[in-house]
């Protein structure tokens, strides 16, 4: 990662911890380390990917980052600036920079609103279009960037498709002209010919308006195929992270071998051909996180040290980086 | 392949919904085979009535609205819609010959009976044994599906268990009948990842070793490739192509097909590749009428597409069948 210009975001050491059992007096005993220090940092323009199976912190890291959460430890800068310790008042300006598309199209939608009044609510909260008919012109702007026909302003999310609210979702978190758009598994609700439709259509805007995303999703191939920058978190951790070309090409931690490998290709000549490694068990609970590497106890190559020690997310080159005691042997 | 005997053979069914908006017919003309061990996909997406279509052999449509409006479910020649849905005879096949997994394994689970107790009921609806020896062949049956410690597994609820692990318990119900046929209505939609793979693998091994079909019904194309011995498209209530995973995967003959397979961001691509998305969204079923459903999203509809609906024809040399007027392969869809 060059130095040439500072990154947007730079996440560094996020941790998010929520109190679990408590004692009689309300004194949390122990905390479910949702995230446990993560790094990374974004470059404007680009797109960085978070990948992981439910339960992983995914989402709460990018709850983080929009501060919907106060993060227990760690800085979240933007632009150079700390926002993890930020009033929600001096938070204000960011929440214009910073904005997210939900997963679920239909709950995310208020039912009584009209298509036009939610988009011109998002217009309002910006405050730049006062006037009647320029916030008009500017709802009629953004269903048009979005492919949903302006004529359509009148009508209610009911009478959507799938698809069509997820643009309208869209459409709404663009109204305020945001740098970063934190996508919370956007597509993953879609059907297979609308994902295509609503990718392409991340794609474009990002294009025309030079938009940041953070994409937050459980495929891996969605993820791999839109982000230039693929992580992949694992009980709070970020276990790898890597261009997402060296993704499928040399993958390095076991965790991100066996996601690979669970993931088939629509190609029947290569699936035919691939290795499958199936995990045994299943993600331990946060609560109880197991000792050293958080993988160890699902791990094929788990040794002594990988019980005791937990890995240090260290550099193979080229901005490959890997949290396994045996990256070089498995 | 010929040599195989059909298990399940069902010819030219249909279920309409009788609606406010009008008929809604959710499966048109649907006619398809499963063989004894095999693997078969309904493939398609959501509304284009796959699920009513196994719901319907099942017999378990609500009626009204739904109707079977006709055809034939057969399975082992013996006709199941000559049974009433509430009959004794219906109920013998449903969880005994025919069992069901359906995608939330929460919701088909009874949350206040213990797991022990479901899977010792369903047991002893369908074979004549004691309550101990029901609850024996129960923790049998949880062993077959990998659950680990089944004597104290079997007395938890089903809250106290991962999402992963209830979907074994619903397959360890068919597995303790012995059924001769299972129906996996999107059985890893609601999981992750790994453990797809897990409840995949499983249902495999189960294919293998207890010799049973297997219907999975899906939207997940990928599943598909790796799992499927044949598989059938479905768009708008029809099917509208059918083969070997192989001959659909490798040379799909329908626009539909073809707009699935490109849809899918592939993890073996290269970066810059772009998605060919299908244009438009399925149509409503409401308001079909007599011409390709396909056709407003299909970049080679005609005139011919517009007004008459094409019926399955063979395209390949072996079982490949596709519902369309062109002759279209993947090569010259760029």
């Amino acid at each position: 990662m060059s130095n040439e210009k500072a990154p947007l975001l730079q996440v560094e050491n996020l941790k998010m911890y929520f109190p679990a059992q408590s004692t009689l007096f309300g004194k949390p005993r122990s905390y479910v380390k949702a995230v446990d220090g993560i790094s990374f940092s974004i470059d404007e323009g680009k797109t960085f990917g978070l990948v992981g199976e439910s339960g992983c912190g995914k989402t709460t890291a990018g709850k983080c980052i929009l501060r919907i959460y106060r993060p227990t430890e760690g800085r979240i800068l933007y632009r150079g600036t700390d926002i993890a310790r930020m009033t929600d008042r001096e938070l204000k300006a960011f929440r214009r920079e910073i904005q997210l598309i939900f997963q679920d199209p239909y709950g995310s939608l208020d039912p009584r609103q009209s298509i036009g009044d939610i988009v011109r609510e998002a217009i309002a909260a910006d405050g730049k279009h006062r006037q009647k008919g320029e916030m008009q012109d500017r709802v009629h702007e953004l269903l048009t960037l979005v492919d949903l026909d302006p004529v359509m302003a009148d009508r209610y999310p009911h009478e959507l498709s799938g698809g069509q609210r997820q643009r309208l979702g869209i459409a709404r978190a663009l109204a305020c002209d945001p740098k970063l758009i934190v996508c919370d598994e956007p597509v993953s609700a879609l059907d297979v010919s609308i994902q295509a439709q609503i990718i392409n259509l991340f794609e474009e805007l990002q294009e025309k308006l030079g938009l940041t995303y953070l994409f937050i999703a459980h495929d891996l191939a969605v993820v791999r195929h839109i982000s230039d920058v693929t992580a992949v978190m694992y009980l709070g951790h970020i276990v790898e992270t890597m261009a997402s070309g060296e993704l499928y090409r040399n993958p390095l931690h076991p965790y991100t071998k066996a996601l690979m490998s669970a993931v088939p290709i629509t190609d029947y000549d290569v699936e035919k051909q691939r290795s499958r490694i199936v995990l045994e068990g299943e993600v331990p609970s946060p609560i109880h996180a197991p000792s050293g590497c958080s993988f160890h106890p699902r791990c094929p190559y788990a040794t002594d040290i990988c019980r005791s020690e937990m890995p240090k997310l260290s550099d193979t080159g080229s901005g490959h980086f890997v949290a396994c005691h045996h990256c070089g042997e498995v | 392949m010929e040599s195989k005997k059909k298990l399940l053979e069902v010819n030219h069914l249909r279920t309409s919904f009788f609606t406010q908006a009008g008929e809604v017919k959710a499966v048109n003309d649907v006619s398809y085979y499963v063989n004894e061990q095999e693997i078969v996909a309904v493939v398609g997406e959501s509304g284009c009535g796959k699920s009513v279509t196994q719901m319907s052999c099942m017999q378990l449509i609500q009626t009204p609205p739904g109707k079977i409006l006709g055809g034939e479910v057969l399975l082992e020649g013996e006709n199941l819609l000559k049974y009433k849905p509430r009959s004794k005879e219906m109920r013998a096949i449903r969880g005994a010959k025919i069992s069901m997994i359906f995608q939330e394994p929460m919701t088909s689970l009874n949350p206040v009976l213990t797991v022990g107790s479901q899977l010792s009921e369903v047991i002893r609806t369908h074979k004549k044994v004691s309550k101990k020896e029901a609850w024996q062949l129960g923790i049998e049956a949880l062993k077959a599906v990998g659950i680990p410690e089944p004597e104290t597994r079997m007395k938890n609820y089903p809250f106290e268990m991962s999402g992963g692990m209830r979907q074994r318990v619903m397959i360890a119900v068919a597995v303790a009948c012995n059924s001769k046929l299972i129906i996996a209505d999107e059985p890893t939609t609601a999981l992750d990842v790994t453990t797809q793979a897990q409840v995949m693998e499983l249902l495999l091994s189960i294919v293998k070793s207890m010799k049973t079909s297997i219907i999975v019904v899906t939207h997940n194309l990928g599943l598909v490739t790796r799992y499927a011995d044949r598989i059938y498209v479905m768009y708008a209530g029809r099917i509208i192509e059918s083969g070997t995973c192989e001959d659909i995967l490798k040379n799909p003959r329908h626009p539909y097909t073809i707009g699935l397979l490109n849809a899918v961001p592939r993890l073996d691509a290269s970066e810059d590749e772009q998605l060919v998305a299908i244009n438009g969204a399925p149509p409503n079923l409401a308001k079909l009428k007599d011409d390709c459903a396909f056709a407003p999203r299909c970049p080679y509809a005609s005139e011919l597409c517009r007004s008459s609906c094409p019926t399955l024809r063979q395209v390949g040399d072996r079982e490949h069948f596709a519902a369309c007027h062109y002759e279209i392969g993947r090569d010259e869809h760029e």
